[in-house]
Parts: structure tokens; C-alpha cells; sequence
């Protein structure tokens, strides 16, 4: 089996504005793989909500993207705040996000639920005071 | 219907990278998930939003063109960044729902 493709991200936690640098990337990446419109859309959608999310809310982290044979795997990891009730986090219009983000267009309580409606799995692990690793799975086949 | 066929329907274009590009339906928001989780692929979307983060939504959710209404403007920095990114924008001063109704019609 042929090694899988992995790509890797510093996503800045200071600076909103480039924020969707690491999903616009994936996006490129993925396209000269040649792999279907609709599976590129799942997964940068996903990843970009991840990504936004560790910079509204985490101050940064870390972005693995991995090419597996039969899926694409996205591991977003941060050493933010974590989060206090998962249940409701993944709740549509939750959001603990401040009024600047709202007036930009996020904060719309939205991102979990997205990440989990374009991905085939989510796992959230998470600690607070320590942190928070989602990993996501879009199948290929 | 592409998306320069609607210059001949009022709209002007603020950046047409990929003016032959279909357009299929149509969402209407400001909201960014809300877009990427209701927008589909292809559609025109219509919003008053300007920001950088609506170049990144609309590649990302692979939409046909971003319309902006109510005659809001994108800065000269955005206009660059949708040519680099291949994203289509065009505006109208028109609100939202007018909009809508002169797609309804066009898309038909
Ligand atoms: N990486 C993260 N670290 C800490 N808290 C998070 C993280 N991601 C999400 N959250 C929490 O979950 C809530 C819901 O997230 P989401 O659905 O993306 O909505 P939004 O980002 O619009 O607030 C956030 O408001 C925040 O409280
Ligand atoms: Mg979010």
C-alpha cells in the first residue's frame, strides 16, 4: 500500500482575517489529487468551520490533513480553553462567540453542526484547561 | 444561464474570473455557515456581506458567483483577492429579494 499523503497546517490564532488560509490550501491540494468536486467541498466546509473555530475560540492550533486510500482524514488540534458541554456545543445556533466575530459573519452556532453534517465521522476529544482534537473522516468509497 | 449572461440583466461585474460559469439556484444569506451548510454547489448567492471571509465561503462551498446587494462594494484588496482566488462577484443595488425575483425569472 502506498504511503499516505499528509499535509500540515499552522493555523494563527492572531490573525482572523487570513483565517481559511490552511482549508483554501487543502482545497488546491486536493483538486490536483483529481478527487471528486462534492468530496472537496465536504472537506474543505469541514475543515474551514475546524479552523475557524480554533481561531475565534482556541487562539490556534494545529491542522493535519491525511490522503488515505479509502478517506481523507482531518485532525484539528488545539491547546485552547476546550469545551465545557459537547451536547450542546453541537447544537445548531449554540455559539459562545463575542459580537466583533458575529458582525464578520460567524458566531452563528453552526460550525460543529456543519463539520458533523459534510463528514462520515467526528470525534471530539477535549479537557478544559487543556485543550481540544476533532478528528473528522470523509469517506472516499 | 452563466454568470456574465446576468450582466445583461443590470448586474455589474466586480471581478468575472470564471464568467461562463453555470448558475443552478439560488441562496440568499449573511451568515456565513448558514451558507456553507445550505448553499449548494453552483448557486448564485446573494448577500450584503464584504468581507474577506465571504471569498474564502465562496470557494469553499464552490458557489457560482457571489452577489452582493443593496449596492454594497468590495475594496480593491477583496476585488484582487476573488480574481486570484477565481471567485465571480457582481453587485446590484438592488435588495436581496429583488434580486431573487430577477433570477426566479431568468433560471425558469
Ligand atoms: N476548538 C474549540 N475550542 C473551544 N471551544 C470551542 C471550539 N470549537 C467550538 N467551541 C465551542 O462550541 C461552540 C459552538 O461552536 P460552533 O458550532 O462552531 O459555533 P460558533 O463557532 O459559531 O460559536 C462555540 O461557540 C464554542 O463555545
Ligand atoms: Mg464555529
Amino acid at each position: 500500500m502506498p504511503d499516505a499523503l499528509v499535509f500540515h497546517f499552522d493555523v494563527d490564532g492572531e490573525n482572523f482575517t487570513s483565517a481559511g488560509q490552511a482549508s483554501t490550501a487543502i482545497k488546491r491540494n486536493l483538486r490536483q489529487l483529481g478527487l471528486p468536486p462534492e468530496i472537496i467541498r465536504r472537506v474543505s466546509i469541514a475543515m474551514y468551520e475546524g479552523e475557524i473555530n480554533m481561531v475565534i475560540h482556541a487562539n490556534g492550533g494545529d491542522a493535519d490533513v491525511i490522503v488515505h486510500e479509502d478517506c481523507i482524514e482531518i485532525i484539528l488540534a488545539d491547546r485552547g480553553p476546550g469545551i465545557k458541554d459537547i451536547n450542546l456545543a453541537m447544537q445548531e445556533g449554540y455559539s459562545t462567540a463575542p459580537d466583533n466575530i458575529r458582525s464578520l459573519g460567524f458566531g452563528a452556532g453552526m460550525g460543529l453542526p456543519n463539520m458533523k453534517r459534510y463528514t462520515d465521522s467526528i470525534d471530539i476529544e477535549t479537557e478544559l484547561g487543556v485543550g481540544t482534537t476533532i478528528r473528522m473522516k470523509v469517506n472516499l468509497t | 444561464m452563466n454568470v456574465e449572461g446576468l450582466l445583461e440583466h443590470g448586474f455589474t461585474a466586480v471581478a468575472l474570473p470564471d464568467g461562463s460559469r453555470q448558475i443552478d439556484g439560488v441562496y440568499i444569506g449573511d451568515l456565513l455557515s448558514w451558507v456553507m451548510g445550505r448553499a449548494q454547489m453552483d448557486n448564485a448567492w446573494i448577500t450584503i456581506m464584504s468581507n474577506n471571509n465571504v471569498i474564502a465561503v465562496a470557494s469553499l462551498a464552490d458557489t457560482a458567483c457571489v452577489i452582493l446587494a443593496e449596492g454594497v462594494e468590495l475594496s480593491t484588496e477583496l476585488k484582487e483577492l476573488a480574481e486570484a482566488k477565481d471567485i465571480n462577484v457582481l453587485s446590484s443595488p438592488k435588495s436581496a429579494y429583488e434580486i431573487a425575483v430577477i433570477l426566479s425569472g431568468l433560471l425558469a
